[in-house]
């Protein structure tokens, strides 16, 4: 019966049959890069986040000038870089499964988005910038 | 945003206290939720207490035990008393479950008994499942193919192709799970939540199936599949012990070996 007709006790003022509401606009057909991709990034930075660890930590009390020198040089570097171009994708991939989740309406969680997604580029931008300058310009 | 707490007019209050008869040694109390839609009233916790001396061993028992000898009005589904039809799932004790397969003993103190969480209630401990069996009908479960059977067999499965199926065809729609789901909770409209899921994987795992491509198709999306988080109520709440966190996760699978 309830294949057929609408529900009587949800959605009181929709006439809709539950069958269409659930076919609704049809499959997006995607989803599976982002879900794949936050499981790499996420492995990718297991042994980044340690390097970054261990990296800080050996530093602890370590003047300015002596960290500069250390980030400044190409491996490390590379892995600064590698650890923020990652890290804030997978932020922002994070995010936005949380405001899938949670924000409604659907345009209210399309502005979400858009604004974590800027967010993280704008920081991300900066940290690459800071490292590069260290790296070349230092 | 979602929403997190009950309505004004979802909120329990506390109920009638049904005493045991004269003289029974062995008492256990029954909490259950009771909500009648004709009375226009809050849903109210009622409290029954039955002599277990004179009562079957199941929380499914001691409804039917309540249901016959202290209170008609009680309304709640049952079929099969024996856990194949999935018809009197419910919350027992915190956790999703069929009452005819909890036995009584395993619950400490009061028995509290709710209706499956978050669905619309029909009346007492009857849920408005209709959502749900949309949600199943849209994945089409059954065989779908093009290649005519065998004019004078059935259709063959080798008994590795066989075995795939097991722990998926065990399925009694109970809907335990998909109940128990945050992620269904939060977006049921969208995601098809793990029981329907799981009938998605029985059909894309039948080798005698034709039509994979098109079922992993539709479950291609963001809400419909990619809803599911790993939370794992599912396999802990099922009462049949499978597991539609494990089939989630082969679709999953299945999808990034063919789209990466």
């Amino acid at each position: 019966m309830s294949e057929n007709y609408p529900s009587t006790t949800a959605h009181q003022t929709r006439l809709q049959t539950p069958l269409g509401r659930v076919r609704q606009n049809g499959s997006a057909k995607s989803g599976t890069h982002h879900w794949w991709m936050q499981r790499v990034t996420s492995i990718a930075l297991l042994p980044l986040m340690l390097w970054f660890i261990i990296g800080i930590a050996s530093h602890a009390g370590a003047p300015y000038e002596e960290i500069a020198r250390w980030v400044g040089r190409p491996f490390n570097a590379v892995l600064m870089l590698l650890l923020i171009g990652i890290g804030f994708y997978h932020t922002a991939g994070g995010l936005q499964v949380v405001i899938e989740d949670y924000i409604r309406p659907e345009r209210s969680a399309m502005v979400a988005g858009l604004l974590i997604r800027g967010a993280c580029w704008v920081f991300g931008l900066l940290c690459a910038l800071s490292v590069l300058r260290l790296a070349v310009a230092g | 945003m979602a929403t997190f707490t009950l309505p004004k007019n979802s909120t329990i209050g506390t109920g009638k206290t049904y005493k045991a008869e004269a003289g029974a040694t062995n008492v256990r109390s029954f909490k259950i939720y009771r909500w009648d839609p004709d009375t226009g009233e809050n849903p109210r916790m009622d409290t029954y207490e039955i002599d277990l001396d004179k009562c079957g061993p199941m929380v499914l028992d001691a409804l039917i035990k309540i249901k016959n000898e202290v209170d008609t009005t009680l309304t709640f589904r049952r079929s099969c008393r024996e856990g194949i039809c999935g018809s009197c799932s419910m919350n027992i004790d915190g956790l999703n479950t069929l009452a005819c397969l909890k036995p009584i003993e395993d619950v400490h103190g009061e028995v509290r008994i709710n209706p499956l969480p978050h669905m619309p209630v029909v009346k007492d401990l009857v849920p408005d499942l209709g959502q749900i069996y949309a949600q199943l009908t849209s994945i089409q479960p059954w065989l779908k193919a093009d290649t005519a059977p065998p004019p004078d067999s059935e259709r063959l499965q080798s008994k590795e192709e066989r075995a795939k199926l097991d722990g998926l065809w065990e399925c009694i729609l109970c809907f335990c799970c998909t109940t128990s789901c945050p992620s269904y909770w939060w977006n049921g409209d969208r995601y098809l939540g793990p029981a329907v899921l799981l009938q998605a994987y029985r059909w894309i795992a039948d080798s005698r199936d034709e039509y994979t491509g098109e079922r992993l198709d539709q479950l291609q999306d963001p809400f419909r599949l990619y809803r599911c988080h790993t939370i794992m109520n599912c396999a802990r709440t099922c009462p049949k012990g499978l597991n539609p966190a494990e089939a989630i996760g082969h679709i999953k699978t299945l999808l990034v070996e063919r789209d990466r």
